[in-house]
């Protein structure tokens, strides 16, 4: 249960192996969660074979387990959209109520491979997007029965005003983003909430070797927003703050100036 | 379905809500609650998640049989669901006071027992559980239960916070009284020092007896407070407008907080100011008042939703009990807040006597303090979360009627009965029907 002060007992993370997503978690953690889930793609075979040891999966359970949380991994794969309802389930099953479920999984591919390859870039879309509403979806029916819980989808500015740069990956953020919004309104009144949050561009594994756009900001900093919006009864956070009032006028700007954007 | 919260107005959780009349409807009710469980709740004044229950079932039990009695020697049985407000304005005219109170008429018996509450009296008179001669409980099998002070379930029950089964009827001793008035003695206190020597020489002089401390005085005097400590008034020590009808009672809110204050509203600034004004209104030698029975008891019952105050993101309690010789740990807490900074409208001081055999009862020997914070004071959680070590390796414990954010851990360490509780609930309760968020987040069950 989140107690008087926000602080909870439970996480559940999807992409345990996001960088974000571990910087929430850990946070978490270190203000009193006590068992947490991490579910992950090749997390664990029916064999029961653990991720090997150097996997990012391995050292962030050992981290969490030093901070004193008892650590779950169960397998996931954002891709089967028909395994999610049981993940959900399993996951409550092993450490109750959820209290906190961060959908953190996403590729984001170059516009120029999808340009050249469109199975590809619908094949990441059901990820980005096809993957976060069945988890969503099967995290919110959880949260509603419990009467209590938060969902925190990761949106991005890039889906508040899509850019040609890519287009494929910000209109999957744009479709997340309004399911967020519903689903935030569809729950409201249900003890459950969503947050709805809105980075910018954040340095780091995922988007290595790229040149960091204005306003640039780093998974640490993403995941402090978080925990201070699960404090308050924010629905929305843009990283940096800043951005909201950027992407206002952005969202004004006439066409032909948006599509000369250079990125 | 309602979202519900305690007194403290955090954490809101969803639940449906059902308003049993009969005890006969509420075992209906309970033995429909589905998978996630069902808790009896009375007036929601416990201040965090005790009366919560999460996507389950939460039984109203203010209209459950609404009954009392009174007998020749002042022995009560009370339905669970009457008000201490109603109980009093009923007894206190024939000479009767109910036997423990706390800082609020506006709780239910059920409550009374199942948080086995104590009052300003605790030092002499114990909590409400000394005071109880029976129960009646419906528990999970749909059996109502009449259990006394001889039945391992009744002091699972008392101070077991609703989780054994929902509490029907309670019959407890009252004590005599000539008047509605109290006489009280009122004296302030120079600094930490002189409130616990002045109180512990005060001892067993008063049968009711409590400190308020000004928080936000620092330096040499930082635990400055006003003690009052006060008995029950003799008619000849009334006003002479007051002799006429001694018994008189009839308490009105003089002010209700609006619908929707602000946050922020008690700041530093707000709270520094009351504190000066308060402090500075009291004697600096014991002066003796007359004083009627709900401004020395119930002083916050004169406003209405005065929880509201606190702005929308609600306040917390923190209540802690030290045993005596432990007052290092007392002042250590004192110092931080002090020196924090931390805004604290009602800082209460008390010393408790001997605890009652609830297993998860509250009170034991030794001093406690308890202090409400809006719950959005940076840094707090922190603080707290500190506190609850030093309070834990004092020996000492935190009141669950009042905690809304003490950890599954602390609980464990600090309530040494807790393992033979869950025994005794297991076999009164063996699938787990009685749940609540406050069990849920401590892992009681």
């Amino acid at each position: 249960m989140r107690n008087a002060l926000g602080s909870v007992d439970t996480v559940l993370l999807l992409g345990g192996r996001s960088e974000i997503g571990l910087a929430i978690v850990e946070r978490l953690v270190r203000r009193g969660a006590r068992r947490v889930v991490l579910a992950a793609r090749g997390a664990a075979t029916p064999g029961g074979a653990a991720p090997a040891a150097g996997d990012v999966l391995s050292t962030a359970v050992a981290q969490l387990e030093r901070l004193g949380a008892e650590v779950h991994v169960l397998d996931f794969d954002a891709a089967r959209p028909e395994t999610h309802a049981a993940l959900i389930e399993e996951a409550a099953a092993k450490v109750g109520d959820l209290d906190v479920v961060i959908p953190a999984f996403g590729v984001l591919g170059s516009q120029a491979v999808y340009d050249a390859d469109p199975v590809a870039a619908a094949r990441d879309v059901a990820v980005n997007f096809g993957g976060h509403v069945s988890i969503g979806l099967a995290a919110a029916r959880r949260l509603r029965e419990q009467g209590h819980g938060t969902l925190v989808v990761l949106s991005s500015v890039a889906g508040v005003r899509v850019r040609k740069a890519n287009f494929v990956y910000g209109s999957a953020k744009a479709g997340l983003d309004g399911f967020a919004q519903g689903l935030a309104d569809a729950l409201h009144g249900s003890g459950a909430r969503v947050v709805v949050v809105r980075p910018g561009f954040v340095i780091g594994r995922m988007t290595r070797g790229m040149t960091p756009a204005p306003m640039a900001v780093t998974a640490a900093e993403v995941a402090d927003a978080v925990v201070e919006a699960l404090d308050t009864r924010k629905g929305t956070v843009w990283v940096p703050a800043r951005l909201r009032l950027a992407f206002a006028v952005m969202r004004l700007l006439p066409r032909p100036l948006w599509r000369r954007l250079p990125r | 379905m309602t979202l519900l919260t305690g007194w403290g107005r955090t954490a809101p959780t969803r639940a449906t809500v059902a308003r049993p009349r009969t005890a006969g409807e509420a075992a209906e009710l309970v033995a429909t609650a589905g998978r996630r469980g069902v808790v009896a709740r009375g007036l929601g004044r416990a201040y965090g998640d005790a009366a919560q229950n999460a996507g389950g079932l939460v039984l109203d039990c203010t209209a459950l049989e609404p009954s009392w009695h009174v007998d020749a020697t002042g022995l009560v049985t009370a339905s669970a669901g009457i008000s201490l407000h109603d109980l009093m304005t009923a007894l206190i005219p024939r000479g009767w006071f109910v036997p423990v109170t706390p800082g609020t008429r506006h709780i239910t018996v059920g409550g009374a027992v199942a948080a086995d509450v104590h009052g300003k009296n605790h030092h002499v008179d114990s909590s409400f559980g000394a005071h109880l001669r029976s129960l009646r409980l419906l528990t999970a099998d749909g059996a109502v239960r009449t259990l006394g002070p001889g039945d391992d379930l009744f002091w699972a029950t008392v101070g077991g916070m609703g989780l054994t089964g929902v509490i029907v009827e309670a019959t407890f001793q009252c004590v005599p009284i000539e008047t509605a008035w109290m006489r009280v003695d009122v004296e302030r206190t120079r600094d930490l020092d002189h409130t616990l020597e002045t109180m512990a020489a005060a001892d067993g002089g008063h049968r009711y007896t409590v400190a308020w401390i000004d928080l936000l005085a620092r330096g040499r005097r930082m635990g400055r407070g006003v003690l009052t400590r006060g008995d029950h008034a003799a008619p000849g020590d009334l006003p002479a407008r007051a002799r006429g009808n001694p018994l008189a009672f009839a308490p009105r809110p003089l002010l209700s907080a609006p619908p929707w204050v602000p946050g922020g509203l008690l700041n530093r600034a707000t709270v520094r100011a009351f504190n000066a004004a308060w402090y500075g209104k009291a004697p600096a030698a014991p002066r003796r008042v007359v004083q009627g029975i709900a401004p020395f008891f119930h002083p916050l019952d004169g406003v209405d939703g005065w929880n509201r105050m606190y702005g929308p993101r609600g306040f917390v309690q923190y209540q802690f009990v030290v045993p005596f010789g432990a007052e290092d740990t007392l002042r250590r807490v004192v110092e931080r807040l002090s020196g924090a900074g931390v805004v604290s409208f009602l800082t209460v001081l008390k010393r408790f006597g001997a605890g009652t055999p609830g297993m998860l009862s509250f009170p034991m020997p030794g001093w406690t303090l308890a202090l409400d914070i809006p719950a959005g004071q940076r840094g707090l959680a922190a603080m707290l979360t500190e506190f609850d070590g030093w309070v834990a390796a004092a020996g000492g414990r935190l009141y669950l009627a009042k905690d809304s954010r003490m950890s599954a851990a602390t609980m464990a360490a600090t309530y040494p009965r807790l393992a033979e509780w869950r025994e005794i609930r297991r076999g009164a309760d063996p699938d787990g029907v009685f749940v609540s968020d406050l069990a849920r987040r401590l892992r009681l069950c």
